[in-house]
């Protein structure tokens, strides 16, 4: 099962090699992995998109929380949550028939083309990860000529935070 | 305040961590922390030839006292060569600190001479790493790299030195901090009490229960509560490899160790067992064998300070987390308070079955089919001559494993090994860091020809410094653990196993000013062996002739359950 895993974390040198390293030491799989200051400039958070199974996820849970920059953690997938990416991507729009139908779609997906030349068009979307790959999906008549994606980033509903 | 210079506050701190020894050996970016060092008499530094070694000294001081060892190296190779050292340190999880040189800041990442990324490199084989950045830092991160070293799971730490850190002319005000406050560390001091009481429920309604005691007994200085709720409940107990001496080895309750070479009657009351209280033990794949067919009987009631070991192999139906003593002293008042007993009758038939299992297997070689001294008479010899009471500190491999079986420790932190990594050439700068800070123990490394080849070139820093180990090398001339399963799975083809061209021990030893003893007879070892330890101020070599074709037994059949072994090369349960 896929799971979004938020750790705050020490903004100190070297504090996100621990946290990869640990995927790639222990084989914990790594679907996607932001991470950027927060509004606490000591602190920063990251989020880690995984696939495994419980055994597996609790163990990425306990060896994260053992890493001595790791100030908390937390599986946002055990709650009810709010998951967004952003993806910008690049097509080729040469002719008045496609730029038409990357509009149309672009629309139908709530994205918007902040960059054209005569020659390509650049979406930029934001949203769950299956709806950009559902879009990316609704594309494939289209050339896409680049993406670029910036992985999950997730925030748990209501009242609960995720904070000292 | 005083000024001192950043290599002055690396000694005081070191000093005010009440640090004795340090083992190390000096390089270019080290030479400002030497050159600290020799202006002072508080912390005495001993300098082995070889960094590996400095490490097992710092670590086997920390295994025989608790507390952390302390090792010195300079940058890049010297760094490089500490990493077994490290790494060994960081799989039994034994506190030590490691201070390493590193290039100046101004040259890092420039591939300057003897520059290696030390953070990189050892941040998989450590509990934390730290890279100094400011000089007045130095006393706040070797406090916390010793607060992090010893306390939780205990484990190393290495704090990486930029040269320019420790310039003599750059001077700061020293305060060494007495706590520090980490909000990312806080480990956990006692265990849920929910769970205890729960965990005592249930262990106290078994009728085959048995204890298995970890590493963790005897780091977290847990023995005494451990003996205490054996001679209680009068339960069976088994121990890792890691607890030997937790429980005294003739005590009767003692089942010897479990696992792959562990004792017939351990691994047949683990598989029997209908509850199982581990306490410190990470069930590691060789004690569990074949996790799919572990103790198919058994509810498992797993203590263990470190979250991440517990489910993390066997799937524990009550989790505890919390240290070894203070779970194990909330469990002796519960059994003390309790009503409930455990059921005597069904303990009477349990302790019949397992005297049944201990009568017919239990602690058996053949002697009588081969002129050759048998290994385990050796370590036999030693217990007997030392009374179970001296340090064994033992290399990797068959005779590990002899000495794990037949040598019955009176008392904890006594067994030194390298029981997670497996690290030939440990045994002997581990029986050295161990005999330097207990001049007065009988201290033993046993070996082999193989093993001790790894780190031989520490037979000079025993001159230097009069270390006066007992070395019992078990002669096989062949690797042979690797050997034996050569015989058993490769059809005897024995790659690479044979060790050609030995050196003359004896002679070996005695160009290094030491005593060198060859034996070959079992009827001239008893009079060697007192001999050797008869000589108190000298370091003894006792090259043993053993019998080349022994193999280690009990030995688990791959992948199966607890109970099925090989008891000899032609019996199977």
């Amino acid at each position: 099962m896929r799971h979004i895993i938020s750790v705050l974390l020490e903004n100190e040198p070297g504090a996100l090699s621990r946290v990869v390293g640990l995927f790639s030491q222990r084989n914990f799989n790594i679907e996607s992995l932001t991470v950027a200051p927060t509004d606490d400039e000591t602190l920063s958070r990251l989020t880690v998109t995984t696939i495994g199974d419980d055994r597996v996820v609790e163990q990425i849970t306990k060896q994260l929380n053992k890493l001595i920059d790791v100030v908390k953690v937390v599986d946002l997938t055990e709650g009810e949550h709010i998951e967004r990416e952003l993806m910008m991507i690049k097509l080729k729009a040469n002719n008045g028939t496609v730029r038409a139908e990357i509009k149309r779609t672009a629309d139908i997906f709530r994205g918007q083309i902040i960059d054209a030349t005569q020659n390509t068009f650049t979406v930029q979307m934001v949203g769950s990860s299956s709806k950009l790959d559902a879009f990316i999906e609704a594309l494939s008549g289209a050339s896409i000529l680049e993406v670029v994606r910036s992985g999950v980033s997730g925030i748990a509903r209501g009242e609960k935070v995720l904070s000292l | 305040m005083e000024l001192l210079s950043g290599a002055e506050m690396v000694v005081r701190a070191l000093k005010d961590e009440g640090v004795e020894y340090i083992y190390g050996y000096p390089g270019g970016s080290v030479l400002h922390l030497y050159d600290a060092l020799f202006q002072q008499e508080d912390v005495q530094h001993v300098l082995v030839r070889h960094e590996q070694a400095a490490t097992h000294m710092a670590d086997a001081y920390a295994r025989a006292t608790g507390k952390a060892g302390v090792a010195l190296v300079t940058s890049g190779p010297g760094a490089t060569n500490a990493i077994t050292g490290i790494a060994t340190a960081y799989t039994d999880s034994i506190p030590m600190v490691v201070i390493t040189g590193q290039v100046m800041s101004h040259l890092i990442g420039e591939d300057a001479f003897q520059e290696t990324d030390m953070l990189g490199i050892s941040r998989p084989v450590v509990k934390h790493n730290f890279s100094v950045q400011r000089a007045e830092d130095i006393p706040t991160i070797i406090r916390k790299a010793f607060h992090i070293a010893q306390t939780g799971r205990p484990g190393p730490v290495v704090v990486d030195i930029p040269k320019d850190m420790t310039t003599p002319t750059d001077r700061f005000p020293y305060e060494y901090p007495k706590n520090v406050k980490m909000r990312s560390y806080n480990p956990i001091n006692r265990g849920h009490a929910g769970q205890i009481k729960k965990a005592m429920d249930l262990f106290l309604s078994a009728k085959r229960p048995v204890i298995l005691a970890g590493g963790g007994v005897v780091i977290g200085q847990a023995s005494e509560e451990l003996r205490e709720l054996i001679n209680l409940t009068n339960v069976p107990t088994t121990n890792t490899l890691m607890a030997l001496g937790a429980l005294a080895g003739r005590d009767r309750h003692n089942l010897g160790m479990l696992g792959m070479h562990g004792s017939y009657e351990a691994n047949m009351a683990m598989h029997h067992a209908d509850v199982i209280l581990n306490i410190g033990a990470r069930f590691d794949d060789r004690v569990t064998n074949g996790t799919d067919k572990f103790c198919p009987t058994a509810k498992i009631i797993h203590v263990d300070i470190d979250p991440a070991s517990i489910s993390k192999t066997i799937r524990a139906d009550i989790p505890i987390v919390g240290p070894a003593k203070i779970v194990l002293d909330e469990m002796l008042s519960i059994v003390k308070a309790s009503t409930k007993q455990l059921d005597a009758e069904s303990l009477k038939s349990w302790w019949e079955q397992i005297e049944e299992w201990r009568g017919r297997h239990g602690g058996r070689y053949r002697t009588d089919d081969s002129e050759l001294m048998k290994p385990q008479q050796v370590i036999e010899m030693l217990d007997t001559i030392t009374n179970g009471d001296a340090y064994v500190c033992s290399d990797v491999g068959q005779h590990q494993m002899y000495a794990a079986q037949y040598y019955k420790f009176n008392h904890p932190n006594r067994w030194i090994n390298s029981g997670g990594l497996g690290t030939m050439g440990f045994g002997l700068p581990a029986a050295m860091g161990v005999k330097m800070n207990f001049p007065d123990a009988d201290v033993a490394c046993v070996t082999g020809e193989g093993s001790i080849q790894m780190n031989i070139q520490e037979l000079s820093t025993c001159s230097q410094y009069d270390i006066p180990v007992k070395i019992i090398c078990l002669n096989n001339q062949s690797l042979g653990m690797v050997r034996q399963w050569q015989d058993m799975n490769y059809e005897s083809r024995h790659s690479q196993s044979y060790m050609k061209s030995l050196p003359d021990f004896v002679k070996l030893a005695e160009s290094y000013g030491h005593v060198g003893m060859k034996v070959d007879k079992y009827a001239d070892l008893e009079g060697a062996m007192r001999e050797a330890f008869a000589m108190k101020d000298r370091l003894v070599f006792m090259d043993i002739a053993v019998d080349p074709f022994e193999h280690v037994y009990p030995m688990q059949v791959p992948r199966g359950s607890m109970r099925d072994m090989w008891l000899s090369k032609t019996e199977r349960t």
